[in-house]
């Protein structure tokens, strides 16, 4: 699983997806093409957009909603907090006044 | 040569005159029977009757359901449409109760939209500069 995790997020593409998701979950196929190529000029194919979704479906990141006749990709950022839990972050700093 | 006449597949030809005129807002050109059941049917922009006129084709081969289901499931949307404003125009439809399912998006100079026709199809509404 964090093997998953870890492919996922190394690749540029994968992560400018989720990006655009962070931006607005629940996007078809389409709209998710669409902003890879107009948006950030990245000349890549239907099907190649579509085995990098597979790659973030395996992750966990992105989980495919059939509805109706439709079929949405949503953000699913929770696998990232194996991330944390094994490099735990450091506490923020707190307000000035009250650090003792 | 110039493009006059582009088409789209419906479902139901009457379900289709009736979203594509009173909810779109095109005027409907010819209708005119043909066979038993289907009609010539055609639409055309009220700010441009004598520009290119959108025939709303029967969907009768098996082929072409496969073909617009395939592309739906994708979001792929089968034509495009001019409008001034996408986002008056998504306001004002989805007040009609029209189902989007792509919200308007900027992207660069072009402004897009996609909505569903109720009769097999997605339709991309877009604005660009001139």
């Amino acid at each position: 699983m964090a093997d998953d995790l870890f492919k996922a997020l190394a690749d540029p593409t994968r992560r400018t997806i989720l990006d655009e998701l962070t931006e607005r979950s629940g996007q078809t196929l389409f709209e998710i093409c669409s902003r890879l190529s107009m948006k950030h000029q990245l000349g890549i194919s239907r099907q190649a957009v579509s085995q990098h979704l597979a790659v973030l479906e395996a992750a966990g990141l992105v989980e495919v909603r059939r509805e109706g006749r439709y079929k949405f990709h949503d953000l699913n950022t929770a696998p990232l907090r194996q991330i944390s839990e094994r490099w735990p972050l450091p506490d923020p700093p707190g307000p000035e006044e009250s650090t003792p | 040569m110039r493009i006059r006449l582009t088409s789209v597949f419906v479902d139901d030809q009457a379900k289709a005159l009736h979203f594509y005129t009173e909810i779109l807002g095109f005027v409907k050109k010819h209708d005119v029977p043909v066979g038993e059941t289907d009609r010539w049917l055609t639409v055309v922009s009220p700010e441009d009757p004598g520009g290119t006129e959108l025939l709303l084709e029967p969907v009768g081969h098996p082929a072409a359901r496969t073909y617009r289901d395939t592309l739906v499931l994708d979001g792929i949307p089968l034509a495009q449409f001019a409008v001034d404003d996408v986002n008056a125009e998504y306001e004002r439809l989805q007040g009609l109760g029209v189902r989007f399912i792509q919200e308007p998006l900027e992207m660069g100079p072009v402004t897009t939209a996609v909505f569903d026709d109720t009769c097999g199809n997605l339709i991309q509404i877009a604005t660009q500069p001139e």
